[in-house]
């Protein structure tokens, strides 16, 4: 039973250090990158397998230390496992359709067709707008 | 052991939520920022969590919850108001796409 309890503390101990290290990863992703698009896939996976791997080792700990089976934190996983890249394809989404410049080094834009078959941007909108981003 | 490696993950999140906060005072457009305070909000879900490991409670497992649904809904909130301009509207939402 202790050789359980030790390993259970190790094991949720090292999930809660690797979601942190991976908020710190996903942070430096956000100030490195040089695009809203590669920043928000940056925010998006890193920050929610992060955030993920903190409440699986707090659901651990819960269920090994306190004899809590906690379902509130099972909805919690489930609520951020959903809505997180969901948020980050709404944001993408947003600024692509009000003209958010891209990284000047780019090389392909298969949306840009697309929409301009469905007339939602203009045809030569994209290059119109000046390049204030580096 | 348990105690210095819980406390050096609260300080790693918070460098993070301080680097993020960076990105929502300088980002150039505001999608930038709206991506910033999406992750200081997944950042300080995962706070509460090891401060609830931390202190050894379960008070806090709402907090969570409250969190990530409030982050969720202010996002989307921003995203609908740089697509269109506005976040509530009169009407039908035909015109959406």
């Amino acid at each position: 039973m202790e050789m359980i309890k030790t390993t259970g503390e190790l094991l949720f101990a090292l999930l809660i250090l690797m979601g942190a290290l991976l908020s710190a990863v996903s942070a430096i992703g956000l100030i490195r990158l040089p695009d809203v698009y590669l920043r928000s896939h940056a925010a998006a996976k890193s920050a929610t397998l992060g955030v993920l791997c903190v409440l699986v080792g707090a659901f651990l700990y819960f269920a090994f230390f306190q004899d809590h089976i906690s379902a509130k934190l099972l909805l919690g996983i489930v609520f951020v496992f959903m809505t997180a890249p969901l948020t980050a394809h709404l944001t993408g989404r947003a600024a692509y359709r009000s003209g958010v410049p891209h990284w000047d080094r780019r090389i392909q834009d298969d949306l840009k067709e697309v929409l301009e078959k469905e007339q939602v941007i203009p045809a030569t909108s994209e290059e119109e707008v000046p390049q204030e981003q580096r | 052991m348990i105690y210095f490696i819980l406390m050096l993950s609260i300080t790693i999140m918070a460098i993070a939520i301080g680097v993020c906060a960076w990105r929502l005072v300088k980002g150039p457009s505001l999608p930038d920022r709206v991506a910033a305070l999406d992750t200081i909000g997944i950042n300080l879900l995962a706070m509460v969590a090891v401060l609830s490991v931390f202190l050894q409670t379960q008070a806090f497992i709402e907090i969570i919850l409250l969190i990530g649904i409030l982050s969720f809904i202010g996002t989307t909130a921003f995203a609908r108001y740089i697509e269109k301009g506005v976040v509530l509207e009169h009407g039908n939402d035909q015109d959406y796409r």
